[in-house]
């Protein structure tokens, strides 16, 4: 008995820690967070299906990101069901996950797909989002089929809706 | 008088409200702000200097934290060189307190910081460079009384990790205009926070 209870923590303890630089973060309740380079992440920005992508960058150090958070979340809870895919891009630093990215994750208990952007080359991938982009966050994509706009703000809910809901298909 | 107010009016609007910022090649206006030792610094003040190394820059974002030892590197390398390393905080100290002019001065004791490292207090000067973000690099060059702007945007290609830089952009920048030739890249980006105006 004992045993088993050594293999169970052991495997828990496994999922919580799985958290290598292209790895998949499992979360308790069963959410993950996917940790990728960009090129692993780009196609997500050239989907070509009947979707509309919100694709908001963030971390958990930038206070107009955290702030934001909730209108995203609100969006996807929303608009989940109607072909709308919230994503939550964090540029924290990877050697934070754990300490850091997870325990906000949970503590937010966001719904959202969430990946963690490893690619400390900014400068080459910055302007493959868009080269309208700065670099400062928070910032955000939204495309579908037939739209495309980048946005360096922060957004409110009813702001996102307002440039979500008519791209919806 | 209402022709003078006028002008005094598209005069803030130019410098600032609707610029949109500084291309390379670009004259740099000078300033007149407050340095953590207490005293007013102006571009002008470095009489002797070939350029500046004007970086916004700030106290609580972690991307500037991870590039000050870098900063006070780059200063100590290049401030002999004629190019001394400016830091300016645009950050409003109620929209984010830890980037208050106290606590200026607290990390600037804590890092022994060897360059100047001022607070555009009024938040008239970064609007006007166009910077977006903390740490945004503007590369001025010297030329007579004047300062162009000779590359614009981040230190090196990983904020992560020194040992890891492949491409050091500032540095690069700063050996091409010493050995008389143009910055290549003169322009690159960077994730950064934002720059904190109150609502």
């Amino acid at each position: 008995m004992r045993l088993y209870t050594a293999i169970f923590l052991f495997a828990v303890f496994f999922l919580l820690n799985d958290s290598d630089a292209s790895g998949l973060t499992v979360l308790p309740d069963g959410k993950d967070i996917e940790v990728m380079d960009f090129d692993t992440f780009a196609p997500r920005l050239e989907m070509d299906n009947d979707s509309v992508y919100v694709i908001n960058f963030w971390a958990t150090w930038c206070a107009p990101c955290v702030r934001e958070l909730p209108a995203f979340e609100e969006l996807n809870e929303t608009y989940g069901g109607q072909k709308v895919k919230v994503i939550l891009v964090s540029l924290d630093n990877p050697d934070l996950i754990d300490d850091r990215v997870i325990p906000f994750v949970e503590r937010m208990d966001l719904q959202s797909e969430l990946i963690l952007l490893d690619d400390p080359n900014s400068n080459r991938w910055i302007p493959l989002v868009s080269e309208e982009w700065s670099g400062a966050i928070p910032a955000t994509v939204i495309y579908s089929s037939s739209h495309r706009s980048f946005h360096e703000r922060e957004f409110e809910f009813e702001e996102l809706e307002e440039l979500v809901s008519p791209l919806i298909q | 008088m209402k022709k003078v107010f006028l002008l005094l009016l598209m005069g803030i609007y130019s410098a600032g409200l609707f610029a949109q910022g500084y291309e390379i090649g670009d004259i740099a206006t000078d300033f007149r702000l407050l340095n953590v030792d207490g005293n007013y610094v102006s571009m002008s003040d470095y009489e002797d200097a070939k350029g500046i190394i004007l970086i916004f820059s700030c106290n609580h974002c972690p991307y500037v934290v991870a590039y000050e030892d870098r900063m006070i590197e780059l200063h100590n390398t290049y401030a002999p060189k004629g190019f001394p390393l400016v830091a300016v905080n645009p950050n409003d100290s109620i929209a984010e307190p830890r980037d208050s002019y106290t606590k200026m001065i607290e990390r600037a004791e804590e890092k022994n910081f060897p360059f100047d490292y001022l607070l555009d207090a009024d938040q008239l000067i970064y609007p006007e460079y166009g910077a977006t973000r903390t740490p945004h690099v503007y590369l001025l060059e010297k030329e007579g009384e004047q300062f162009r702007v000779a590359y614009i945007g981040a230190i090196d290609d990983n904020y992560r990790d020194a040992g890891a830089v492949e491409e050091h952009f500032l540095a690069n920048a700063i050996d091409a205009l010493l050995a008389g030739e143009r910055p290549d890249p003169e322009f690159t980006r960077a994730i950064g926070c934002t720059i904190k105006v109150q609502e």
